[in-house]
């Protein structure tokens, strides 16, 4: 059973411009997405630069204004809604960013960047809050003597790890990650990832996995969601986005990732230029005459595809 | 391997950064060599060397602060010694660079037609005609819709893959004998980076130039290379043809980052880790293996003193001997000393 529902998300940002500045138009950033997140699962949301995936994840969060559609946590409306310190909402939902070192207050110390949801939240007494620090240091595999540093006496990985240890501090049941490690190095990044996924089994945790690099979502998530102009393009479990992709933009997508093989290259490069053709004849059984992504449509129990109603009849 | 081959060579190139009046060396002690046809990506993580490596090649460093010794041959002569002016003729002419950053590479007030336009007034004498005729040419080569217009549009106009194809014919404009892609698409989308790696490898057909590919992606130099360095703290640790890398990669840093690359095809739970963390310029150990840290468990005996590279099989080298000896800490055994 889910726990949080999305439903209709839009996000809209208005272009002001004329005599009086006035709301000329809008740009559709995040335009119609539903989702639910279950306990304990993780989902993927990949899409190209500009595709409205870090508007949905900062949207969910709170920090952008939701233009329409609802967010309902616990069987609670919580769109738009003010929240202060004692909110469940904001406790249960964290959330991790793509640049660790901006992420992180310079003039704190460690210990305070991860105290402050502990005392946000949680009430603990000094002694209990210290306990808490320690615990959540060796969770995220980092001594004691951290407490006191600042954030530029860590490295990359270990700066992310600072991040994932606040994000974890309160408890949360999502946590939100954009790209949590496209700013890291290939070494680094699996130790994060190892660690991800270590804390996910141990905690029950539930993320929302936004990344536009399919090696990694496919890594980490059971739920992959790929996004365009601000809506879903194909939805489904990982089985189903990477063997059975049934929309042209997936499929575009996949093809065009490179594979660390270099064996059957110009086999591959067909692939792309015949997936290519098909993206420029077919468009229409994809996108309307605005461009505009059509609806998603069930073609099994996890799979869904957004294509015109009359291409669904003859699947 | 025929001399007359090969475009560049560089040998025992060592570049130092001064901190407090030492001298670092980023790129520390580099032989290789670039040949006519070939794309030969250097490999590595941040921090490697990579980029100092292709810096030291065209002479882009802050000359006060950098200090490069070695020899980098072009056409006989030394570049790493030769004097700013005559460096100036070398590069965009016979050199072309690409830069990771399109927007930042491009002037953002000038228009596109006249910032190609720029390197033929500086490097050919062709006329205003000519020149102009030649920009559309160029746009056109790079696979640039309706050059015309494009030509007299600015940089902010354009996206992010229309402006890596005008840096891409930038380069390309007189005709260079070798082309230096720093990270070329390591800011654009895979499908964008797959058109652009295409056009990369049509172009180096086309016009026989040799070129280098500096990245951090894996993937990228399965797709793209002939030849692969891979570079680790300053070095080059291993080289090989890309299929033969690929197929049996040897020394454990090789063997490490390729199986801690999350793959489309394979379902494995855990990533390969990498122990500990890059040596940092100041304080590397400038003796035995640098990757020894890492891989604390295998035994020292097993590592050079001096670790050199050895050809293991034809065009395959490999530095130091631990490799002989490497397995994963997850794994049993192995060769045993």
């Amino acid at each position: 059973m889910s726990f949080m529902q999305i439903n209709d998300l839009k996000v809209h940002y208005p272009i002001r411009g004329g005599f009086f500045n006035t709301v000329v138009d809008n740009v559709p950033a995040v335009d119609g997405i539903s989702l639910e997140f279950e306990k304990g699962k993780a989902y993927g949301l990949v899409g190209e630069s500009g595709c409205g995936k870090s508007t949905t994840g900062k949207s969910i969060i709170g920090l952008e204004k939701i233009t329409s559609g609802s967010i309902i946590y616990e069987g609670e409306n919580v769109t738009n809604k003010v929240r202060g310190r004692n909110s469940a909402y904001n406790r249960d939902i964290q959330m991790i960013f793509q640049d660790a070192h901006s992420s992180l207050n310079p003039r704190k110390r460690v210990q305070d960047i991860i105290a402050e949801p502990i005392r946000n939240f949680l009430k603990l007494s000094p002694g209990e809050e210290r306990k808490r620090i320690n615990e959540l240091l060796a969770i995220v595999g980092m001594s004691e003597e951290a407490r006191l540093k600042y954030p530029h006496e860590f490295s990359g990985g270990q700066k992310q790890r600072i991040g994932i240890a606040r994000a974890i501090a309160s408890n949360p049941k999502l946590i939100i990650a954009d790209e949590p490690v496209s700013a890291l190095d290939l070494s680094v990044q699996a130790q994060v990832l190892n660690f991800l996924k270590d804390i996910q089994d141990e905690f029950g945790l539930s993320y929302l996995f936004i990344s536009h690099d399919l090696g990694v979502v496919k890594h980490m998530c059971d739920n992959i969601s790929i996004m365009y102009k601000g809506r879903f393009v194909e939805s489904g479990n990982r089985k189903d986005i990477y063997t059975n992709p049934q929309h042209i933009y997936t499929k575009r997508l996949l093809s065009a990732i490179p594979e660390v093989n270099p064996t059957n290259r110009e086999e591959r490069k067909e692939i792309r230029r015949a997936v290519e053709v098909d993206y420029l004849t077919n468009h229409h059984d994809y996108y309307d005459e605005n461009g505009r992504v059509f609806d998603l449509q069930t073609i099994s129990e996890t799979h869904q595809v957004a294509t015109s109603a009359q291409k669904k009849g003859g699947i | 391997m025929n001399n007359l081959d090969q475009l560049l060579t560089i040998k025992d190139l060592h570049t130092g950064f001064r901190i407090k009046d030492t001298y670092y060396d980023a790129v520390d002690g580099v032989s290789v060599s670039l040949r006519k046809n070939e794309i030969l990506a250097v490999v590595g993580e941040s921090g490697c060397g990579k980029s100092t490596l292709a810096t030291s090649i065209i002479g882009l460093y802050d000359h006060n602060k950098t200090r490069v010794q070695g020899e980098i041959l072009y056409k006989g002569k030394n570049l790493a010694l030769l004097e700013e002016e005559k460096l100036n003729s070398v590069r965009g002419e016979e050199i072309g660079m690409i830069f990771q950053d399109p927007l930042s590479a491009l002037n953002p007030l000038m228009r596109i037609g006249e910032q190609i336009e720029e390197g033929l007034i500086y490097h050919t004498k062709m006329s205003k005609q000519e020149r102009t005729s030649r920009v559309l040419e160029l746009l056109k080569q790079v696979g640039i819709p309706n050059p015309e217009r494009i030509s007299r549009q600015f940089p902010h106009q354009l996206s992010g893959g229309m402006r890596q194809r005008v840096i891409i014919a930038i380069a390309i404009s007189c005709k260079p004998n070798i082309i230096i892609a720093d990270e070329p698409t390591t800011a654009l989308d895979v499908t964008i980076q797959a058109q652009i790696l295409d056009l990369l490898k049509e172009l180096q057909k086309e016009t026989g130039a040799g070129i280098i590919l500096i990245t951090h992606d894996l993937g990228v130099v399965a797709e793209t290379a002939d030849r692969v360095a891979v570079m680790y703290a300053g070095q080059i640790i291993e080289e090989a043809p890309v299929d033969e890398l690929f197929a049996n990669p040897r020394h454990p840093y090789t063997r490490s980052l390729l199986n801690s690359i999350p793959q489309m095809n394979s379902e494995n739970e855990k990533l390969q880790v990498i122990q500990g963390m890059v040596p940092s310029l100041v304080k590397l150990p400038r003796i035995g293996c640098r990757f020894a840290d890492r891989i604390p468990w295998i035994p020292k005996e097993a590592h050079e003193e001096n670790p050199t590279l050895h050809e293991v099989s034809p065009g395959h080298l490999v530095r130091c001997t631990c490799w002989q000896h490497f397995h994963f800490e997850s794994e049993k055994g192995g060769n045993s000393l």
